[in-house]
């Protein structure tokens, strides 16, 4: 630590930090704008001027911008001095000559940062008499509002957007005054974390339409610490609600996974909250269709089941812990199932095996940003796991960030840092079946099928560790290309190993598994990152239960005649046919979730659960990082939590009432498994008697109360009680004393803003006040690693048959999300891709209807032309709606149909 | 030996020489010289002892600059150097004169310096306007490679130099060297941090030199003739001969290549032929827009790097630019702030959103709108534009001529306002400035 002064005031300081940081970290109300604390400083808006003086003699000083200075020991400033205020109060005039002062029909705001700045330089009436300068704003899509005339010119936007999220298609443009941030036509902005613009910009120019539709003030909105359901990064949400209804989702700080992003697909998927296709009330499916029942009735129906021993419950990898836990305890553990296919079950607990079994740790987010050599294998991580996507990108700056320490720039210092590396970047490779948004920062990347990704990555394995399996058979360019990886991962310090289940292959993730290990053996200190589908992908993988193909079999078999599905859509995990039979064997069958589909419209049973924002639940992360999420606004309806409903069908089945609270159901998985045994330690604060007072949801700002309800009743009505959780659905409350993860908002006297959020972390940009982010359930097993024996043999093309590999796309290729009208219009329609080689042996034009037979069904789909795809395969997305039960990677059958003629 | 290195070449009734001519006019004989029988260090050394000091403004010691740039085996490579010639100072064409009367002259120059710092690309940064240059320079360049004195292995020397032309897509702020090189790479034109400063890690992360048109012009003559020669040709501690330039109400607008050091007075009267019958001398920007006003009582003061200071002012291109009694000083202060307004590349708030409003408080004093406290929101936007408040020189620059302007001519600013209108404009032809007109020019 160095030792600093601050207005005649010692302080220590982290000597690796710019003084605006520190200053910030220590408390110090000092305006900026173009300094974030994940993009470093530019020193472009010069808003943070301080005076800095050489020494305790120097009395005149000089002024300085702190972002743009470090703390150097010894280092004396001033933030009071006059002329810096008076500077400060200068570029506060100067932004506000041309900014509109429409605050009171600007989203931004109650929450907006020039507001707080603009009040925090002291600068109050408008000397400027002339006209204002004006913009012609754009169409950028469902996502994101656009109003220039707002702007003040912080750069903050295309520095995200571009030099830290690799966007091409937003810019700067133009000079001067009149500077312009926006595409070079209207269109959709194309990057998938073009949402964190909304956070990123310190004034209403970049705002969130899917919020301005259904607009509230931040004051207005009760709001709670939430996780990301749409994958498996387990990303902290901060979601927002009024009128019983999700009006937006907000980043929620967690410095070991998302820490100031989200993508789009987390931040704009929540609209299935508000869906029409809501399930609202408990249903029964008689002779005639559906018909309302009553919950007690659904509630004994099933608990007789539960008696008559009839029953098997089919979990789910997007439920809670909690949830899957209940039914598996209510059904008993033998008739427990996964609620996924075979396949994704198997591949699903290789990588808990990989992690949990092997020496090599997951990687946390700052690990992956630490990473000085990356490999991708086979999975296209933007678009499964696209928070991870971000993070990558950082990691192949770190060559850079050595090279500008050789020329004694600051690793803050972005663009100079930038400058000094002339473009160097840690090596990253991307070996994968198609183009992969990482490409851009990749040292090299490599097309191939999962097959020969796998051998490569073994190839490389064995390169680097003796024991690791030989692959025969390599082809020279395969073989220098691992030669090549091997070399680079060989010289790195802490290399990073990402793959996944993306590509359907268990030998890829063998593969990246003996890379891994084959580094520990090279005595480097590797990390992985492995990819799962779904948001508690791991935790049900972890409840290790047999694969849905199994409960139908047992069912067919006659073990038993009663299904009880949890949040699962079972026409997504199999095909069709094979879900058809299965439930025309059950006598009766219960659904407990949130939407209608297609397994909804066969239960005889209705039972309507909470969606994410309605239920604290408990979710453990492809990391294995087990998070609590808590309830934003009450489940309404008849809807009730899944967890909720299941306790009260065992109390009716078993005829005595328990513990049913949250904790008291976090308590008994943590005792009855121990592998979760630490999850109660995720949210040690959850319980009401550990926080200081209760944590209010709404701010204390929250208008309307004793009016929202009075068309009902013009009495007050008692706010929901929430027995789960530290939290209450009112104001009342200390939310100053909350623990920075527990914070319903970041929100502090001057600061509206998210910026608050340096408020409550120990110190800018590390962990948040007295919190713990996550716990983590899995940690490598001590010893040496056990390799895989078995590379995979080269991939044979098969004569007249394609193999169909899953493709993923980060906005559609997710079951919930897509219920989100704007990620509905940014969706791809379904397609079949085809390589350029498939594409002219088979006579296909771009766009061409065509005929794909697999697995039993044929299906027609456009073709688009994937030049990059291998050679022997064809790509679908298999996790769009109405392609999801198809299983990938088959071989296939593709017969191109007439073109249909131009109506 | 001349007094005149840089010119004696240009002959304005013919065109600039060829390779053959410039070759017999002595041409080419430093690059001999220095690719046959000196090393990179005894180029260095030589530039160094001459006292060159950098002709685009700043003054910073040629030799010194250099001499930042990292040597030896291990030291980054390639290493580039980049003539700046985009000259957009305005009341500045010095460089255009060198480039368009004796285009081999800067290639020589550029061989020469590249060789010093170890340079094996070179780019000439053109200002985009210069036509005529861009044409002759891409002539001289193709007879230099074809000779052999650009390319591969100059000369046998085993010395290898790629010369380009960039011609601008046209920014005054290109003219900043780090805003020079982003546009150089195609990404904005905006300055960068320093550090890393160019010498270290310039043009894509690798040492680069940046020297203005007239700089390197030097240099064929140091190495050819000595620095002591060199230093011999000024008059004062800078060396050699500097290329002065006026424009303005002056008999014999035009530039003049005089010893370094060569009194303001000397240069209006004797090479300028003086003020224009009928007009009177009220005051002079000595280097260009970017430099504060000189009057009556500074005009015996040498044109040089260290002279001016004391003024106020600086040498800064040494291209003058005079004031005279029939122009309204509001009006020219105008002029040059809504130039520099409009040419602030618009990446720090006082520069972007500063100059605009310095620019629109002026337009509405001169437009006869002006408020008695303008006079205060215009002193206090030359402090809080002053250095170190902003991100790099441009509205520092852009506040010289309007704070000495503040000063010097603070009645004619005050009448404006007092009288709502321009007091020039009321009375075009008769008007003068106020006080006694400054009879400092003979008007022949």
């Amino acid at each position: 630590m160095a030792e600093i002064y601050i207005d005649g005031k010692a302080y220590q300081a982290d000597p690796g930090q710019n003084l605006l940081a520190v200053c910030l970290s220590l408390g110090i109300d000092l305006p900026y704008f173009c300094w974030h604390p994940a993009m470093g400083s530019v020193g472009s808006c010069c808003q943070c001027a301080v005076k800095q003086f050489t020494d305790e003699k120097d009395q005149k000083g000089k002024i300085v911008m702190a972002c743009m200075t470090p703390a150097d020991e010894g280092t004396r400033i001033s933030v009071a001095d006059a002329q810096a205020e008076d500077l400060r109060r200068g570029v506060i005039e100067w932004l506000m000559t041309n900014h509109p002062h429409d605050c009171p029909v600007c989203e931004e705001g109650g929450e907006c940062h020039l507001q707080d700045m603009t009040v925090m330089t002291g600068h109050l009436y408008r000397r400027d008499r002339f006209p204002k300068r004006t913009f012609r704003n754009q169409d950028l899509g469902p996502f994101l509002g656009h109003e220039m005339n707002r702007c003040i010119t912080c750069y903050r936007c295309v520095r995200f957007y571009n030099d830290y999220a690799g966007g091409v298609d937003l810019q700067a443009q133009a000079i001067a005054s009149h500077v312009y941030f926006g595409r070079l036509t209207d269109g959709a902005l194309e990057s998938p974390f073009s949402g964190n613009l909304v956070e990123v910009c310190p004034t209403g120019v970049f705002t969130d339409k899917t919020f301005s539709r259904r607009y509230t003030r931040k004051w207005d909105l009760m709001t709670a610490p939430s996780v990301c359901v749409h994958c498996a990064v387990g990303c902290n949400t901060q979601p927002g609600a009024r009128y019983g209804e999700l009006r937006r989702i907000m980043n929620r700080y967690n410095d070991q996974v998302n820490s100031y992003f989200l993508c789009d697909r987390g931040r704009f998927g929540y609209g299935l909250v508000n869906s029409e296709a809501r399930i609202c009330r408990v249903l029964r499916r008689g002779g005639d269709g559906v018909e309302p029942a009553r919950a007690e009735e659904a509630v004994r129906a099933l608990a007789d089941r539960v008696r008559a021993r009839r029953v098997l419950g089919i979990g789910s990898p997007r439920a809670s812990l909690e949830a899957n836990f209940l039914l598996r305890e209510l059904v008993g553990p033998g008739r427990f199932f996964a609620g996924i296919a075979e396949a994704d079950q198997r591949l699903a607990a290789l990588t808990l095996s990989i992690l949990r079994d092997g020496p090599v740790p997951a990687a946390t987010r700052s690990r992956i940003e630490d990473a000085d050599c990356v490999l991708v294998l086979g999975e296209d991580v933007t678009n499964t796991a696209p928070r991870v996507a971000l993070s990558l990108r950082q990691a192949t700056l770190n060559r850079a960030r050595e090279a500008a320490a050789h020329a004694m720039v600051q690793p803050w210092k972005r663009t100079a840092v930038a400058q000094a590396a002339g473009g160097q970047r840690s090596p990253l490779f991307v070996l994968s079946p198609d183009v992969c948004a990482l490409d851009d920062v990749a040292a090299q990347v490599f097309r191939g099928e999962p097959q020969t990704i796998a051998r490569i990555g073994f190839a490389i394995a064995h390169r680097l560790a003796e024991e690791a399996p030989v692959v025969e058979g390599l082809t020279r360019a395969e073989s220098e290309l691992s030669e090549s990886i091997a070399e680079a991962l060989a010289g790195s310090a802490r290399p990073l190993v990402v793959s996944g289940t993306g590509c359907g292959s268990p030998e890829v993730l063998q593969a990246a598994a003996n890379l891994a290990w084959s580094l520990t053996v090279a005595e480097r200190d590797p990390a992985l990152w492995l990819a799962l589908p779904e948001c508690d992908s791991m935790g049900l993988a972890m409840l290790d239960a047999p694969p849905l193909e199994a409960a139908f079999t047992a069912l067919e078999q006659g073990e038993a005649d009663t299904l009880v599905v949890l949040e699962n859509d079972l026409y997504r995990r199999l095909g069709e046919a094979r879900v058809d039979a299965a439930l025309a064997a059950t006598r009766d069958f219960f659904l407990l979730d949130h939407l209608q589909h297609a397994t909804a419209e066969k239960a005889r049973w209705l039972l309507p659960v909470a969606t994410f924002a309605e239920t604290d639940a408990t979710l453990v992360s492809a990391e294995g990082r087990a998070q609590r999420a808590y309830k934003v606004l009450p489940p309404g309806g008849e809807a009730r939590e899944a967890w909720r409903w299941l306790g009260e069908i065992a109390a009716a089945a078993r005829g005595r009432s328990e513990d049913t609270t949250f904790d008291a159901v976090t308590a008994r998985l943590a005792a009855a498994l121990p592998d979760f045994g630490p999850i109660a330690a995720a949210a040690p604060e959850s319980h009401a008697d550990k926080v200081p007072s209760r944590i209010p949801r709404a701010t204390p700002r929250y208008s309307g109360r004793t009016a929202m309800d009075a068309q009902r009743d013009v009495k007050e009505q008692p706010p929901p009680r929430d027995p789960d959780s530290p939290f209450v659905f009112s104001m009342e409350g200390g939310a100053e004393a909350t623990p920075g993860g527990l914070a319903p908002w970041y929100w502090v006297p001057s600061w509206s803003s998210n910026e608050a959020l340096s408020r409550f972390q120990q110190e800018i940009p590390g962990p948040l006040r007295e919190s713990r982010p996550g716990v983590r359930l899995i940690e490598p097993a001590p010893g040496a690693a056990r390799f895989f024996t078995e590379p995979p043999p080269p991939f044979e093309p098969r004569p007249g048959s394609w193999l169909v590999l899953p493709l993923h796309h980060c906005l559609g290729g997710e079951e919930q999300s897509i219920h989100s009208e704007p990620i509905a219009q940014r969706a791809p329609e379904p397609y079949l891709a085809v390589g350029r080689t498939a594409a002219d042996r088979l006579g296909l034009a771009e766009g061409q209807p065509t005929e794909l037979r697999i697995g039993g069904e044929a299906h027609v789909l456009a073709v688009r032309v994937h030049p990059a795809l291998p050679a022997g395969t064809a790509g679908l997305p298999g996790d769009l709606p109405g392609l999801a039960g198809i299983a990938l990677p088959d071989w296939g059958e593709i017969r191109p149909l007439p073109a249909v003629p131009e109506s | 030996m001349t007094e005149t290195p840089l010119t004696a070449r240009i002959d304005p009734t013919r065109g600039p020489l060829g390779l053959a001519g410039y070759q017999r006019a002595g041409g080419y004989r430093a690059v001999r010289k220095a690719l046959k029988e000196l090393d990179p260090q005894a180029v260095l050394d030589a530039v160094k002892a001459s006292s060159l000091r950098g002709r685009g403004g700043a003054g910073f010691p040629t030799g010194t600059k250099w001499s930042f740039v990292p040597r030896g085996d291990d030291a980054p490579a390639p290493r580039y150097l980049v003539v700046n010639a985009d000259e957009m100072e305005p009341g500045s064409f010095k460089d255009r004169l060198l480039l368009e009367g004796d285009p081999h002259q800067i290639i020589e120059g550029v061989i020469l310096g590249a060789f010093a710092i170890g340079a094996e690309v070179a780019y000439i940064f053109l200002r985009g306007e210069y036509r005529a240059s861009a044409r002759i320079l891409a002539q001289a360049i193709a007879e230099a490679k074809a000779a052999g004195l650009l390319g591969r292995d100059i000369l046998g020397s085993g010395f290898d130099l790629e010369l380009h032309l960039h011609r601008s897509a046209g920014r005054y702020i290109c003219g900043e060297e780090t805003a020079l090189l982003n546009a150089l790479e195609g990404t904005r034109a905006v300055p960068r941090t320093k550090p890393p400063f160019p010498q270290a890690a310039g043009l894509w992360g690798k040492p680069t030199v940046v020297n203005n048109v007239e700089t390197l012009c030097n240099v064929p003559h140091i190495v050819a003739h000595g620095a002591r020669w060199f230093r011999d040709l000024s008059r004062s501690e800078d060396g050699g001969t500097k290329i002065y330039g006026a424009s303005g109400r002056i008999r014999r607008p035009g530039a003049w290549e005089l010893p370094m050091g060569t009194p303001i007075r000397e240069i209006l009267e004797e090479h300028a032929g003086g003020m224009h019958p009928g007009y009177g001398f009220r005051g002079v920007l000595p280097g260009g827009a970017s430099t504060d006003f000189l009057v009556e009582r500074h005009l015996d003061l040498p044109m040089d790097f260290d002279s001016l200071i004391p003024a106020g002012s600086r040498l800064g291109t040494g291209t003058m630019i005079l004031l005279d009694d029939r122009t309204c000083p509001v009006g020219l202060c105008l002029n040059l702030e809504r130039f520099f307004a409009q040419e602030s590349c618009g990446w720090c708030t006082p520069c972007r959103d500063g100059l605009p409003f310095v620019a629109r408080t002026l337009e509405a004093i001169e437009a006869g709108e002006g408020r008695e406290e303008d006079m205060r929101m215009l002193e206090r936007h030359t402090r809080l534009l002053g250095m170190g408040h902003t991100f790099c020189a441009h509205a520092p620059g852009a506040m010289e001529p309007l704070q000495s302007a503040l000063e010097y001519f603070r009645e004619d600013f005050e009448r404006h306002i007092r009288e709502r209108r321009c007091p020039f404009r009321a009375a075009r032809s008769q008007y003068r400035g106020p006080k006694a007109t400054v009879r400092a020019l003979a008007n022949g």
